[in-house]
């Protein structure tokens, strides 16, 4: 079962990319249990873990978030490849923070960056995914964590 | 040229030393926010790199003073670029920018030769900071 610290790590890690990359800090909606794979937006950055637990933890967001987010970090260019960059950015801050609190005990991938609205992200058979709304002005963005 | 940088003349016709700059980042974005968000003049970009591979192909072209070092990075990571960059050049100096926020991580860069370690996100203010540590020490 997912230890509350551990989600919290996670979603302190989403939340600090907002705060310091763009300067306006995300809020949290309520989080709820989802059963098999959650529905997720057009980019989406995952995070295998291994080790001590087992699962996958992903970063899912909207082109309207992240071109505004793109925005506030002064930059032109928003391409496809560049939302997948972002995404990826944002999925490898999470990573880092998770290795700076867990340790050695979690072995955590470099984040995959997928999109579309139907990516094949791998679930562990029979684990639930705790969804968290990130809300960050007026787009709302998704982490998922699924751990054994 | 010195191995830590050049002389230059400022606008007052005082001299001050001036670095070549290089980038290494494996994301587009973090690359122009580094290159965007640096502002010292006696920093002058010489070109940016996506990986280690490609740093130490651009380090043997332009031979860099100051290096923003990525550590996770496909084909080469930074921990073994820091490395290679060092034997090349003990006097270089290098600051890593990366999401690997773990004691360890930081502790086994700064053993390979990096100078200073800067954690991803980072405000403009941080980055700035981090770099005038680094060129003046």
């Amino acid at each position: 079962m997912l230890q509350e610290q551990e989600l919290k790590t996670f979603v302190e890690g989403t939340t600090n990319y907002f705060e310091v990359a763009a300067q306006q800090p995300a809020s949290i909606g309520s989080p709820y249990l989802s059963e098999g794979s959650p529905a997720v937006h057009d980019y989406t950055g995952v995070i295998n873990i291994s080790g001590k637990r087992e699962g996958v933890v992903y970063f899912t967001a909207p082109r309207a978030m992240l071109t505004v987010l793109l925005m506030k970090m002064q930059e032109n260019d928003f391409s496809h490849e560049t939302m997948r960059d972002l995404v990826g950015e944002v999925a490898n801050t999470i990573s880092g923070n998770a290795r700076r609190d867990f340790g050695r005990d979690f072995v955590i991938s470099v984040p995959n960056v997928l999109a579309g609205e139907k990516p094949e992200i791998p679930m562990v058979p029979g684990s639930r995914s705790f969804v968290i709304p990130i809300n960050w002005r007026s787009h709302s963005a998704k982490l998922i964590v699924s751990l054994k | 040229m010195s191995e830590n940088g050049s002389i230059m003349n400022g606008s007052n016709g005082s001299a001050r030393r001036s670095f070549k700059l290089m980038i290494v980042d494996d994301s587009n974005i973090m690359r122009r926010r580094i290159e965007r968000s640096q502002q010292f003049d006696e920093l002058e970009l010489i070109g940016t790199a996506g990986n280690g591979l490609e740093a130490l192909e651009l380090f043997r072209k332009a031979d860099p003073d100051v290096v923003t070092m990525d550590l996770t990075m496909p084909q080469m990571d930074g921990i073994e670029c820091i490395s290679k960059l060092v034997e090349l050049k003990p006097a270089i100096r290098i600051l890593v920018i990366s999401a690997l926020a773990d004691k360890a991580t930081a502790v086994e860069a700064m053993e390979k030769g990096a100078n200073g370690f800067l954690n991803k996100p980072f405000t403009d203010r941080q980055l700035n900071e981090a770099i005038a540590d680094l060129i003046r020490e």
